[in-house]
């Protein structure tokens, strides 16, 4: 039951692939100035996504089998508190890959019992706060304004973890994951 | 970016062999999971990767235009939605702040763009709601949407 309608859904994106897949060929087709931009973008993502991709969903695989659940949720879960969100900023910000890459590994913290608070966290902290960025900000926008953006970034998201944590259910989110 | 792929493949290299020596089953099992969830993906990642070099090449030349009246609260909001809209690794984004900055754009817009640019993605909408479900995808990005600007404006009194 649950195999079937996962397939299904995935029929769903294959038909996505094909439809976008369509409207790039047309984009180049028409846009013939802008043509070689949009290959060489989608080319780089591609070869970054298939380096890097294989080895963070073995991590993952390992991880969903060495880790147990009270793990997790001792440590991320609803009661982790202050030092849950600690660790859940400093996970985000260890330098890793593109922002698609944290995805899946949210997933896979959700199904082991993360609080929603933590994973919006992880998330945020993965897209705006890592360490080789906030080198490259001093570089170009000065230490003052790294600062100040990365210390109202830290405020910022964690009220909205917890304002996404009252908002969303994390059980319900696990149980609809498996019902799509 | 090169250096923190050869890093995570050897350390993931190191764990799985770790991970062999301790138990073989629960190691296979494992690989077994990571190639499902890839089959599983694949279709929504390369539409991904379609949709960011599709927004990219035919807007990228034009972001520079919208730094011109950025003053007005329309403008302000346009920047915000347009780096909502892209989805530049942040690396790229510092030198291109730095370059608006120089032409005279204002601390508050060129802060709410690289904001928006690396914490939200419609481009990686669908990964998102595949991967996390549709109400959190909807809340975080909205969320984010909202105290990039507040940040933006308290940074641009600030400064």
């Amino acid at each position: 039951m649950k195999k079937q309608q996962n397939q299904k859904f995935n029929y769903k994106s294959i038909i996505f692939l094909g439809i976008l897949s369509i409207v790039t060929l047309i984009v180049i087709k028409f846009s013939p100035n802008n043509s070689q931009k949009i290959i060489n973008t989608s080319l780089e993502y591609f070869i970054q996504m298939a380096t890097i991709f294989p080895a963070v969903l073995i991590l993952m695989g390992l991880f969903s089998v060495w880790v147990s659940k009270d793990f997790v949720m001792q440590h991320l879960g609803h009661q982790s508190g202050i030092k849950g969100i600690i660790i859940a900023f400093i996970l985000g910000a260890l330098p890793t890959g593109p922002m698609f890459i944290a995805f899946p590994m949210a997933q896979g913290l959700i199904k082991k019992g993360a609080s929603i608070t933590n994973i919006v966290i992880f998330l945020s902290a993965w897209a705006c706060i890592k360490l080789p960025q906030e080198l490259v900000e001093i570089q170009f926008l000065g230490i003052k304004f790294m600062l100040l953006r990365l210390s109202m970034s830290i405020i910022f998201i964690t009220i909205m973890g917890i304002i996404i944590n009252k908002l969303v259910d994390s059980k319900k989110t696990t149980n609809n994951q498996f019902k799509n | 970016m090169q250096n923190t792929t050869i890093i995570i493949n050897g350390l993931v290299l190191v764990l799985l062999g770790f991970s062999f020596f301790k138990d073989k089953s629960k190691t296979m099992k494992s690989l077994k999971i990571a190639g499902k969830s890839l089959l599983k993906l694949a279709p929504t990642i390369l539409s991904v990767i379609l949709l960011i070099g599709i927004v990219y090449g035919l807007f990228s030349d034009k972001i520079a235009l919208l730094f011109g009246n950025e003053n007005s609260v329309n403008g302000f909001i346009l920047i915000a939605v347009i780096g909502s809209i892209m989805h530049i690794p942040s690396l790229l984004a510092f030198p291109l702040a730095n370059s608006f900055l120089a032409e005279g754009a204002s601390i508050s817009s060129v802060v709410v763009f690289i904001t928006t640019l690396t914490m939200i993605g419609i481009v990686t909408i669908p990964l998102e709601i595949k991967t996390l479900g549709k109400k959190f995808t909807i809340y975080r990005n909205v969320f984010s949407f909202i105290i990039a600007i507040i940040i933006a404006v308290l940074m641009g009194v600030i400064l």
